[in-house]
């Protein structure tokens, strides 16, 4: 029914087709592990290191799907930058000393995980329910293609990437700067 | 399907994209700090990007498309965690607290 590629019958373990699928399935459980302990940690810092363990996850969920330099790119930025800035901005802030007790919304608790089971199950069904028609490919997705359109066909995507990172940056020091002088 | 032979389908994918969504929305609504919420935000964006990747791998005719368009989506979710985080440590320096239930200043 829905894309599935060339193998059909079911491989045995110790073939190369087996072990992959072996490897794929302990990533998937490092993922949504990870995931998990993201979004329902107590501590922030546990929050940041599960958090990273999914982004590990997700850079090799990158692998399986034929996309070695994306992969490559989720653990430089994500791994490397985006949690360490988090990790940063928790030994910064020092979020733990104050802390609450009781519902911190109307929607924690219950609801909220009616919520998000609701918002996935609508996802799950639709991705189900859906017929994805399967294209013929016209090239083959290489780190150098990737290149070549992202210098030719997409340069306005390269030049905006190029913007936006350029006023984030002015846009951090200028936001983290603001008290100091004080 | 054999169990071994999931990662050749696209649902797989689908799945555990929507499975992370799911924890990301919920980590969104129940988390009482501002970098809790930027943290399930960040599971939010990995999500829609296994979208992505794995239509760009079993569907879309040029694989390019998708791998360029994942990494416009990391470095939005760059700065957005640079600018994020930033203006959370602006407001912890003014009200010395990122709990959301202290920003109520707005509130009439």
């Amino acid at each position: 029914m829905n894309p599935s590629m060339a193998i059909t019958e079911a491989p045995g373990l110790f073939t190369a087709d087996g072990l992959t699928g072996l490897i794929f399935l302990i990533i998937m459980a490092a993922t949504l592990i990870g995931g998990i302990i993201a979004c329902c940690a107590e501590r922030l810092v546990r929050a940041v290191a599960g958090l990273m363990v999914c982004f590990v996850g997700v850079a090799a969920l990158y692998y399986f799907l034929n996309s070695p330099f994306v992969a490559m790119m989720q653990m430089l930025i994500y791994v490397g930058a985006v949690c360490i800035t988090i990790a940063f901005a928790i030994m910064l802030a020092a979020p733990e000393e104050s802390k609450k007790n009781g519902p911190a919304g109307p929607l924690s608790g219950p609801l909220g995980f009616i919520t998000a089971g609701i918002i996935t199950f609508g996802l799950i069904v639709m991705a189900l329910r859906t017929q994805f028609p399967i294209l013929p490919k016209v090239n083959k997705g290489t780190t150098k293609e990737i290149g070549i359109q992202l210098l030719t066909q997409y340069s306005m995507v390269f030049e905006l990437i190029s913007i936006v990172l350029l006023i984030a940056i002015i846009g951090a020091l200028v936001l983290a700067r603001a008290g100091r002088s004080k | 399907m054999s169990i071994l032979a999931l990662y050749n389908n696209l649902n797989t994918f689908l799945y555990l994209a929507a499975l992370l969504f799911g924890m990301g929305v919920y980590g969104l609504v129940t988390r009482r700090t501002l970098i809790g919420m930027l943290i399930s935000a960040e599971l939010i964006l990995a999500a829609a990007s296994i979208n992505f990747m794995a239509f760009n791998r079993f569907t879309a005719p040029d694989p390019t498309v998708g791998q360029i368009f994942t990494l416009f989506i990391m470095a939005i979710a760059a700065a957005e965690a640079a600018i994020g985080l930033s203006i959370v440590l602006a407001v912890y320096r003014n009200y010395k607290s990122i709990d959301t239930e202290d920003l109520v200043e707005l509130q009439g």
